[in-house]
Parts: C-alpha cells; sequence; structure tokens
C-alpha cells in the first residue's frame, strides 16, 4: 500500500520516540495532576489559588507555545547561568527535556480537573466512617480515598493521554526526532509529501487504536469487584 | 524579562490575533456546518451513511492535526493532476490549507457532540412530536435540534477554546497569526521569551472572554435558570441584544 523507500525503519524508530514522550510526560502528568488536586482542595487559600492559576494559564494557552517557551526560556536561562559562571560556549537544550516537561505540565493541568472530580465522587460517608475508626485524616486519605481515586479518573485520564499523545508531534517544531520530524526528513527526501504524511497518520491512528484497547483493558481491571462496574 | 520589548510588540502580535481569530471564526462556521451532516449521518443505522461518517471523524479525531496541515498544504502538491486542476490557486495557498485543516478537524469533535447531544434528547418528546403528526424534518427541525443545541452548548464552547488554542499550529505554514507574529519577531530581536509570554497573555485573554461569553449564552438558553420569569435582568436579556454582553461581564 504504501512505497516507503526503506524510510520503514526510520519511521518506526520515530514512532518509538513518540511513544516514549508521550509515557513519560503521562508519568509526569499524573503526578502533577495529582498534587494540583490536592491544591485545589486544601483549606488553605494560597495552595488553592496557585492550582487555579496553574489550570487557568496551562489549558488556556496553546501547547505549542508553551513548548517553544520551555525550549527558548531553557536556553536562554542556562546560557546566560553559564555566562555568569564564566562558561563562554553556548549551551543547547535537550528537546527531548524540554518538549516532554511541557507535555507534561498540560497533562498534568487537565488531570488536576479529573483527580478533582474522582475525589469529590468518593462518598463522604466512607471518609467519616474511616475518621470515626480513629483514622487520622491522612491515614483516611491513603487507605480510603486514594486507592480508589485510580477506578474513578482512569477514563477521563485515558481520554487525556489520547490528546497528549497527538500533541507529541508538535515537539517536532523544537527538533525532536519523533515520528512528525523523521517523516519530514523523509518527505525532503522522497518528495513525496503525501504517501509519507498518511502514513504517519496511520502510525498514529495504530497507536491511538492500541491505547484505546489497553484502557479498556486497564478499566476493566480497575473496575474488579465493584457492582455494576465494567469488571462486573 | 524585558518589559519594554513586550509593550512594543503589542501592536504587531494583536494584528496577529486578528488572523487568529478569523481563522477560529471561519473553522468555527464551516467546522459547524459541516458537522450537522456528519452526526445524523452518524446516527442513522444505513451502513453507507453512518460507516463513512464514522471513518471520517475516527480519521479526524485520532491523528495529530499538525499531520493534517502538512497532509493538506505539503501532501496534495504529489500529485501533478492536482497541480494542474483548477483547485490548486486555492490548496498552494497556506491561509486556506490551514482554514480547510482546521474546519474538518473541529467538524470532527462537533460531530460526536452533536451526536451525543442529539441521543441525549429524551425519547419522550420524539415520541409526542410523532404523535401529534410531525414528518422527520419537522421533528429534527422543532423538537430535537433546538433542544439538542441546549445540551451541547457546554462541550461545544470547550471545543471552540480548543481551536483557539489550536489555530497556533497555522504557524507552521508560514501564516502570521498569533503565533506565528511572535515566532518571526523572536527570530529577529531574539528575544523569544518576551514574545512568547506576551502571545500566551493574549491568548489567555482570548479564551478566558470566549468562556464568558458562551457562559453567558448558556445562561439565556437554559430553562432552568430562567426559572424566575419576572427577573428584570432576563427580561432585559430576551429583548436586548447588548444585555447578553452585560451579563457575560458579570
Amino acid at each position: 500500500m504504501f512505497d516507503l523507500q526503506g524510510f520503514g525503519p526510520t519511521l518506526l524508530v520515530g514512532a518509538w520516540m513518540t511513544i516514549q514522550v508521550a509515557l513519560t510526560a503521562a508519568f509526569f502528568g499524573v503526578l502533577l495532576g495529582l498534587g494540583v488536586a490536592l491544591m485545589k482542595l486544601s483549606t488553605s487559600r494560597i495552595a488553592r489559588l496557585l492550582g487555579d492559576i496553574y489550570t487557568t494559564v496551562l489549558r488556556g494557552v496553546p501547547i505549542l507555545v508553551v513548548i517553544l517557551l520551555f525550549y527558548f526560556g531553557a536556553i536562554s536561562a542556562v546560557n546566560a547561568l553559564a555566562d555568569s559562571l564564566g562558561h563562554g560556549d553556548f549551551i543547547d537544550i535537550n528537546a527531548f527535556v524540554a518538549g516532554t516537561a511541557a507535555l507534561a505540565l498540560a497533562f498534568g493541568a487537565y488531570a488536576t480537573e479529573v483527580f478533582r472530580g474522582a475525589f469529590q465522587a468518593i462518598p463522604k460517608g466512607q471518609i467519616e466512617a474511616a475518621r470515626a475508626l480513629g483514622m487520622s485524616r491522612f491515614t483516611a486519605f491513603r487507605r480510603v480515598s486514594l486507592p480508589q481515586v485510580w477506578r474513578l479518573a482512569l477514563p477521563g485520564l485515558g481520554n487525556i493521554f489520547l490528546v497528549i499523545l497527538k500533541e507529541t508531534a508538535l515537539v517536532s517544531v523544537i527538533g525532536l526526532e519523533e515520528l512528525m520530524r523523521k517523516t519530514e526528513f523523509a518527505v525532503g527526501f522522497t518528495r513525496q509529501p503525501f504517501t509519507f504524511f498518511l502514513f504517519a497518520a496511520c502510525l498514529y491512528l495504530a497507536m491511538t487504536i492500541v491505547t484505546m484497547i489497553a484502557l479498556q483493558w486497564l478499566e476493566r481491571r480497575a473496575n474488579r469487584g465493584i457492582a455494576g462496574g465494567a469488571g462486573a | 524579562m524585558n518589559y519594554q520589548v513586550m509593550i512594543d510588540s503589542l501592536p504587531d502580535l494583536l494584528g496577529g490575533a486578528l488572523l487568529t481569530l478569523e481563522l477560529v471564526a471561519l473553522a468555527a462556521v464551516v467546522g459547524f456546518a459541516v458537522a450537522l451532516p456528519v452526526a445524523l449521518a452518524r446516527l442513522t443505522r444505513r451502513p453507507l451513511l453512518w460507516m463513512p461518517a464514522y471513518g471520517f471523524v475516527f480519521f479526524f479525531r485520532g491523528t495529530p492535526l499538525l499531520v493534517q496541515i502538512f497532509l493538506i498544504y505539503y501532501g496534495f502538491s504529489q500529485f501533478p493532476e492536482i497541480r494542474a486542476s483548477a483547485l490548486w490557486p486555492i490548496l498552494r495557498e497556506p491561509y486556506w490549507c490551514a482554514l480547510i485543516a482546521f474546519s474538518l478537524n473541529t467538524s470532527a469533535y462537533t460531530a460526536e457532540i452533536m451526536r451525543g447531544a442529539i441521543q441525549a434528547v429524551p425519547r419522550g418528546q420524539i415520541e409526542a412530536a410523532m404523535a401529534t403528526g410531525m414528518s422527520r424534518l419537522t421533528r429534527l427541525r422543532r423538537v430535537v435540534l433546538p433542544q439538542a443545541m441546549r445540551i451541547g452548548l457546554p462541550a461545544y464552547s470547550n471545543e471552540v477554546i480548543l481551536l483557539v488554542k489550536a489555530s497556533s499550529l497555522a504557524s507552521t505554514v508560514t501564516l502570521m497569526d498569533l503565533t506565528g507574529t511572535a515566532r518571526t519577531i523572536a527570530s529577529t530581536n531574539y528575544m523569544p521569551v518576551e514574545l512568547l509570554t506576551t502571545a500566551a497573555l493574549i491568548y489567555l485573554a482570548i479564551n478566558f472572554t470566549l468562556t464568558r461569553v458562551f457562559k453567558g449564552i448558556e445562561y439565556l438558553v437554559s430553562g432552568e435558570n430562567r426559572a424566575a420569569v419576572n427577573d428584570p435582568l432576563m427580561q432585559a436579556g430576551l429583548n436586548d441584544p447588548d444585555a447578553l454582553h452585560k451579563i457575560a461581564e458579570k
């Protein structure tokens, strides 16, 4: 169907990089989202305000702008620091780190809302029962709320992952050699943009499908033993 | 941070923001118009209708927007037939290519929102409409769609915000939208952080305003919130189009 003129392996290497970026961003994004959700649910007004600013900004600014800002911001910060330390040479920034950090921040902003909803969906009576048994607030959180949050947050987190998986294509703009960048190389060499961009599109579709299957499996697993849950 | 650079670049960036808004408005209108037939096709039981609609939605929701733009802007040039055709003056322009990509992309997401909203219209109402002898089309026009619009509005306002952010990809095909302008100026004065931060603030302002406007519209069209029929604010809102903005500002 596709005549890839020997570029197939290169594109697969790029796809592997795409997967690594997406998974790394998701890992840190989930941690970030969990942390900020707790800030937003806390009684501290400052913590709530910081949480609100974070989610409002990261959800209101295009990811492309965030990626560029991270990349150029890190470059100028690092070089300013190096200059002040008497190091004259130009230091380049790792596109993987800058791109993944930007995507993780965006992931975290969306995940915050998902986690917040999940925590609020846990029946209050359970927390009250835990407290009545003499658990401290923290123990009640660790042993009652936290184990259930995963199950409730999973569908929302899955949707965010599907979005971020596609947004990884934007990291090609700062030069990371993921699927999109490798495809551009192949296009420049073969002069067949339609063939190669369509092939890349199909690879992204395949990744989307595999992710959806994996999410279904995870959700079934997470809902084991829940009446009316997907695993029942 | 050099604040003077940020202030000096403001007129240029606001000019870029105009192109951003233009692209968003046009793509939203075209996307909406394309989405309706796609959503209706998705809801039929005829394979010849729902299968292509499903494929369309699946492709545009499952692949990155960047790939879609490149496929249209660079991809079509691969075929001599297209380059010789009457469509070429349009398909070689980055402006039209970006607009086509944004419109198709948002129409796929909007079609799914519409489908969900149409399915959420209570079954009893459709049965009642049938019982009063309305034809399929009349039912759709007078019962299903008006309510579906209301149900789908919150999700649709999210989609418009996503479209504003997605429009930043216009800069990847050389368009001078808000992001494109910021990147271009930054490449001449070497102050990317200042310019991108200013652009980010303008995006925030646009999205903040849009959120408020949509909240105002939601308020105007939601029956539950309008329970107080004698509410003077609502009376004003129904008769005075400007009241929408006043409510949106609140």
